[in-house]
């Protein structure tokens, strides 16, 4: 691992996160979640079970969604790392965000970076994807707040929204039935 | 926070490479494919190596060959969301994308791989805890410790085969080929595991699993189910894996039914086996060879859910892999 110098066991190397280069000195046995908390300040990825079974800590690596607590951060130089700070464009808040706050999609908002992540390639992946394909995108990613039924109703407008469609959520979703 | 032990972390760029910094290093060194059941073992220092060998950069292991004929080599590497998705793999072996399909979930499927998948760490409910639990209780002999404690008189560990694939990748006689300091060899999958918590592979440690190689399609059908408390995701509490070969007239002409999450390896019921060999599949001899699997699912209390219940459910859950093999 010599990809950028090697400094009292620390590597230094150039990250592309966002489309934002960081430069920043790590030990090779850190994971890209202690990394980009740690190193690079971005505090929006969650640390959760770290063991991979909840989800709060998924990011996309090369538009895949992974966990990044059992991904290595030196086996992310290189390649293109988006977090949930990537999702919104300056202070313009992206279709999923905007929908996941006006729909309570999320409650303590713990579980949401990684949702937002998962739900973000699964619209990039499949933008028609009906509630059975959000239900299985999402299957590792564990909320403990919503009941997952606010979550789901949010990216499916966030997807309409996203082919162009002039939606809006039904009553349902925001009083109850 | 859990986090990683230090260690020395190498990514060879030849499997040769590989196992000879595995055989450097001996019992220090583990090989890493996915990282899904290493790193979280690591963490909570179930295993605990010093030198962290990577695949990532071996190519020949990416890659997912239909040979001329006609079997197919997954490389050791392959991402398990790769393999469910794989049109050859969907059409052909039907089993094995269910089977990856209900390991785990997306994301983590994302990360994992066949090879890993086939070479997890067995499972117990004392052993798949964080390194305090353990030590409150005194370790186990799966790590640190010298006693089972699912059977404190036992001198051996009955943690439990826990992949999903391998019941299913055993039932269709598959073959795994390894690499290893004196060159390559091909055995069959059966042949790689054994009945022993701890030493549940056969292979040396620095024997690489390079590729699955599944057997050419033909006049054999295969099939999968599973037990487990949640279907979002779970490990296997059972899992069959069922594949009867038919002669021309219909007849079962062979049959293989392994079940995993019963024991320390992917476990024959060689009862339900004798008893379809020969016959016709009958919704009557379905139901009869499930009942034949009571005996071999002899649970131990280490895993999810009611032991004598798993013991019950057992049958049915091997009619329904033998049901789908028609």
């Amino acid at each position: 691992m010599t990809e950028a110098g090697d400094k009292k066991g620390k590597l230094l190397a150039t990250f592309q996160v966002n489309g934002e280069p960081y430069e920043v000195a790590f030990a090779p046995h850190k994971t890209l979640l202690e990394v980009l908390r740690e190193e690079m300040e971005l505090t929006g990825t969650k640390h959760g079970c770290e063991l991979g079974e909840c989800g709060t800590c998924t990011v996309q690596v090369d538009g895949v969604p992974i966990l990044s607590c059992l991904s290595l951060a030196v086996d992310a130089i290189g390649k293109d790392v988006r977090t949930v700070e990537g999702l919104a464009v300056g202070s313009d808040l992206a279709p999923l965000q905007h929908t996941f706050a006006d729909l309570g999609a999320a409650q303590c908002g713990y579980c949401t970076p990684g949702i937002l992540m998962a739900a973000d390639a699964l619209l990039k992946e499949n933008p028609s994807p009906t509630r059975d394909d959000i239900k299985e995108y999402l299957a590792g990613n564990i909320c403990r707040c919503t009941g997952y039924l606010k979550i789901f109703e949010a990216v499916e407008l966030a997807a309409a929204r996203m082919r162009g469609e002039d939606a809006e959520p039904s009553k349902e979703s925001i009083y109850g039935s | 926070m859990l986090r990683l032990p230090t260690f020395e972390y190498y990514r060879p760029k030849t499997a040769a490479d590989a196992v000879a910094l595995a055989s450097e290093h001996g019992k220090a060194a583990m090989y890493v494919a996915g990282g899904t059941d290493l790193y979280p073992n690591m963490k909570r220092r179930h295993q605990e190596p010093r030198h962290v060998i990577s695949l990532q950069d071996l190519p020949e292991l990416h890659a997912i060959d239909v040979r001329d004929d006609g079997s197919v080599a997954i490389g050791a590497m392959v991402k398990l969301s790769t393999i469910e998705h794989d049109p050859h793999i969907k059409e052909h072996y039907p089993a094995i994308a269910h089977a990856v399909r209900e390991i785990s979930t997306p994301l983590l499927r994302n990360m994992g791989t066949i090879g890993g998948n086939l070479l997890l760490d067995t499972r117990c409910t004392y052993y798949d805890q964080s390194f305090e639990w353990r030590e409150s209780i005194d370790f186990c002999m799966k790590k640190e410790g010298a006693i089972c404690w699912v059977a404190p008189g036992s001198p051996r560990c009955w943690a439990v085969q826990s992949s999903d694939t391998v019941p299913v990748v055993c039932a269709m006689e598959a073959q795994v080929e390894l690499v290893g300091t004196d060159g390559t060899r091909q055995i069959s999958a059966v042949d790689l595991y054994q009945d022993d918590g701890i030493e549940y592979l056969t292979k040396k440690p620095e024997e690489l699993l390079t590729r699955l190689i599944l057997p050419a399609p033909g006049n054999w059908k295969s099939a999968y189910t599973k037990l487990r408390r949640r279907d979002t995701y779970d490990f296997p509490v059972l899992g069959v894996g069922a594949c009867l070969w038919y002669a021309e007239d219909g007849t079962i002409e062979k049959a293989n039914v392994r079940l995993g999450g019963a024991g320390s390896y992917a476990m024959p019921a060689t009862a339900t086996e004798e008893l379809l060999a020969g016959k016709q599949l009958t919704d009557e001899l379905v139901a009869e060879a499930g009942k034949a699997a009571m005996k071999p699912a002899r649970t131990m209390d280490n895993t999810d859910l009611d032991v004598y219940w798993r013991r019950k459910v057992a049958p049915v859950y091997v009619a329904r892999a033998i049901a789908q093999c028609r």
